[in-house]
């Protein structure tokens, strides 16, 4: 079983951060085989951010994404570059607030960035709401395991923040499933 | 130890010229080495490429005979992962504001604690006398036969606008004011940068109507003014005159230096 | 044996790897892809006793790190193409002094500023014959995120036990990418041998290297670039002294190419063997797994000395093929050792070459007779 999963969105999204966190989340705490890349250079400048994981039970060997098989997009220009082209046996997530377009595949609207704002204060926790909303989205790795390595990854003094933004992810896809 | 010990005896004589400034800035450096009672195992000297940096190569204790212009850099090196070392440079004006300028100004501006004898013989002499950036303007050299056209470095204002926290310049005739400014330099904690006009009578005074050494010594003592009378003359309105410099002590203080052992 | 595992960049794992191996001082100038090697040792050495220090330029990275060695540190620097390339000059200090360091390069396109962002093999060659004169060096090839650790903490090994450069060309994908990676702190360390009392300085022992005369150890000795005799003083107007010196300096390394070779051999009995090094011996794992017992593989972790007779263990060999980020470089190496048809992949551009394009090349090697032919993808 092999999983690709593209983030993309704007620079200041937490994009990159998000997928190392799902990236380390299956890779250190579900012994899954794991490859995280991202974007350098021109094609992340400009605002815009990519990033890629691939997760696996076997080796992963060619690390670069072929065939992603979920989304998760956080800017209409993400859209336009990564998103268009979803096949329509993917999985998509996005951020309404940002993006317009709908594809053709499954689709959960995750309207992270303001619920970020409105609910704890901040929309810097709009990258883990949308890790919640993937993992209910996919149970791609396991809440403990996510968890894990979200609170690995913030700044101390924002762990219930985090775990609060984690949960609010998670009910935003549950309310559509 | 005697100042004969710091001297490498199996590797004398030296190469220079007969007649050349090296071996008494040489002997100066080792004095003030010998003087202060430096043990040979925590003094490291370090050269680059040229007449000038082949001195590391007649003294007793470590030397590293690096590649042109860089000794600051490898200087840098030894000095970081062994701050108790002594480690004194010898370069010279090619070495140190040609191919290695940059490295000089970021030497001078980490202030690290090297001392920097650098000899100023206004050519470059091992390649057979070619202009170098401290060519005096007019001069005759093999690359500059119509007189050199560009004006020269002043070696110690740019250690002192970089950072250097000691700052000299004496010539080969001044050696009991030379030897007391290397000590100082060793002294003085940070970047110690010793400038020493040196005759080159060979390649530079062949071709300037100096032939003799003793000629080139000559002009050192009647072109040579002391800072404090430049200092006298600049505050009453006189300028220096046309090919005379200034010697002295430019710059002491206390910067904070970098590769300094906590305890010093 | 204390072990940690994370999930980090390959640039990362190096700088981790550089420290389990002990070293405690770098000097560098910033450069992508390579920075993040910089910017970690920055921010562990001053921690475990370290020093850091930002060079004005590579030229003055490389003399910093050998002088730091001779001072008695394991040092090490990290760059990329055009960092590289101002690096030469004192590469082959080194190299004549007989200095261990090591320089990482993680390659990106060039040649001149090429491809800042984007991963290539190009300077393999450079890294090989890059300083004048002739000299020999020791070069590693990573192709994970765990290799990045493990071969940073061999080069140190070899850069001591053979008194030379040792390089570690990475690229770009394998410093960017993230993969778990296992810290172990206890890693095997081979020091240098310093020198005996009464041993010259230059003077080899059995194995062609001589003693290491550690500066502020007592043993006053004098190091110069030039041609030196034994007892290290300069000596350059004699051919014998200078043959027997860049001869032996060569030796101690040629010679044992088949001993410091570090090789992975799959399939040895296959007819169609790919010869790969970096990452490109992921996208022949990753054909390998998709179709296996079809084809061989050669992958080179240590690529310089290269080590030759690893070609041998390929007795039914009908082609080799090569895939690299360059235009051929290490194939015209292969080339020197084997009779037998070489089909060269070259990827440029920065992008991996992907399954599909090997499986290609693959085909085309099937019908190859001349002794080198190009795929072009």
């Amino acid at each position: 079983m092999k999983t690709e999963i593209r983030f993309s969105g704007l620079g200041g999204q937490g994009i990159i951060t998000a997928a190392v966190i799902l990236g380390r989340a299956a890779a250190l705490y579900s012994k899954k085989h794991v490859v995280q890349t991202q974007s350098y250079g021109p094609e992340a400048r400009g605002g815009a951010s990519a990033s890629a994981v691939i997760i696996s039970d076997d080796p992963v060997y060619y690390p670069n994404v072929t065939n992603p098989s979920v989304y998760v997009i956080m800017s209409q220009e993400a859209y336009n570059k990564y998103g268009n082209n979803a096949p329509e046996d993917a999985l998509m997530l996005l951020d309404p607030g940002f993006v317009t377009s709908r594809p053709v595949c499954r689709c959960f609207e995750v309207p992270a960035t303001s619920e970020a704002k409105s609910q704890l204060g901040k929309t810097v926790f709009a990258n883990v709401i949308m890790l919640g909303a993937l993992l209910e989205a996919t149970g791609i790795v396991t809440y403990d395991a996510l968890e894990h390595a979200v609170l690995d990854s913030v700044p101390k003094g924002t762990e219930t923040n985090n775990k609060r933004a984690l949960a609010i992810g998670q009910e935003l896809v549950r309310s559509q499933l | 130890m005697n100042l004969e010990d710091w001297y490498r005896q199996d590797r004398l004589p030296h190469i220079y010229c007969a007649g050349c400034g090296n071996g008494t800035v040489l002997n100066c450096t080792l004095r003030a080495v010998q003087e202060l009672g430096f043990r040979q195992e925590e003094t490291t000297f370090i050269s680059g490429i040229g007449c000038s940096s082949r001195a590391s190569g007649y003294t007793s204790s470590d030397s590293l005979h690096t590649t042109h212009g860089r000794a600051l850099a490898f200087a840098t090196g030894v000095k970081l992962v062994k701050p108790h070392q002594h480690v004194i440079v010898f370069t010279g004006d090619g070495d140190c504001s040609a191919i290695g300028g940059n490295h000089f100004i970021h030497a001078c501006r980490r202030n690290i604690d090297l001392t920097v004898v650098c000899i100023n013989n206004n050519i470059y002499g091992m390649t057979g006398g070619q202009g170098s950036p401290c060519t005096p303007y007019g001069a005759i050299t093999t690359t500059t036969p119509y007189g050199m056209h560009e004006q020269p470095f002043d070696l110690c204002k740019l250690a002192e606008a970089a950072g250097a926290n000691y700052v000299a310049r004496w010539t080969s005739y001044h050696v009991k004011e030379l030897t007391e400014a290397i000590r100082s330099g060793l002294e003085v904690p940070g970047l110690s940068f010793i400038e020493v006009m040196t005759q080159c009578p060979t390649s530079f005074g062949s071709k300037n109507k100096m032939r003799l050494a003793t000629q080139m010594i000559d002009m050192f003592r009647e072109n040579a003014v002391l800072k404090v009378k430049a200092d006298r003359d600049t505050a009453a309105g006189k300028p220096l005159e046309p090919g005379k410099f200034i010697v002295g002590e430019f710059v002491r203080r206390h910067n904070p230096p970098l590769g300094v052992e906590e305890s010093k | 044996m204390t072990e940690k595992t994370d999930f980090l960049n390959g640039n990362v794992a190096c700088a981790e790897g550089a420290i389990a191996a002990g070293c405690r001082f770098f000097a560098g100038y910033p450069i992508t892809p390579s920075t993040e090697i910089a910017e970690r040792m920055a921010a562990r050495l001053p921690k475990i006793g370290g020093t850091f220090v930002q060079m004005e330029d590579e030229l003055a990275s490389v003399a910093a790190i050998i002088g730091g060695s001779w001072a008695g540190a394991r040092t090490m620097t990290a760059t990329s193409g055009p960092g590289f390339s101002l690096m030469m000059e004192n590469i082959g200090y080194a190299a004549m002094t007989e200095t261990p360091i090591v320089i990482i390069n993680v390659q990106r396109g060039g040649p001149s500023t090429g491809q800042p962002t984007k991963a290539a093999q190009g300077d393999m060659l450079q890294c090989r014959y890059g300083s004048h004169g002739d000299y020999s060096i020791i070069a590693l090839s990573p192709s994970s995120v765990q290799e990045m650790f493990d071969l940073t903490v061999r080069a140190f090994n070899l850069a001591d036990r053979f008194r030379t450069p040792v390089f570690l060309m990475a690229d770009e994908t394998i410093g960017h990418m993230r993969e778990k990676v296992s810290l172990h702190s206890d890693v095997e360390i081979i020091p240098r041998r310093e020198l005996k009392e009464g041993e010259l300085p230059c003077a080899p022992d059995e194995n062609g290297v001589p003693g290491f005369g550690t500066f502020g150890n007592g043993h006053n000795i004098h190091i110069t670039g030039l041609t030196h005799s034994e007892n290290g003083y300069p000596s350059t107007d004699s051919a014998e002294v200078h043959e027997q010196l860049i001869r032996r300096q060569v030796g101690k390394i040629e010679d044992f190419r088949n001993e410091i070779a570090d090789v992975d051999i799959v399939n040895p009995d296959a007819e169609y063997i790919f010869i790969s090094y970096g990452a490109p011996t992921r996208t022949v794992r990753q054909l390998m797994a998709d179709v296996p017992e079809t084809y061989g593989h050669l992958n080179l972790r240590i690529v310089w000395p290269f080590p030759d007779e690893s070609l041998l263990a390929f007795k039914n060999a009908k082609a080799f093929i090569i895939p690299e980020m360059n235009l051929g470089q290490i194939a015209k190496e292969v080339r020197q050792y084997t009779n037998i048809p070489i089909v060269i992949v070259p990827k440029l551009g920065g992008a991996l070459h992907t399954p599909a394009e090997l499986k290609k090349a693959a085909e085309v090697a099937k019908t190859v007779t001349k002794p080198m032919t190009e795929v072009r993808l």
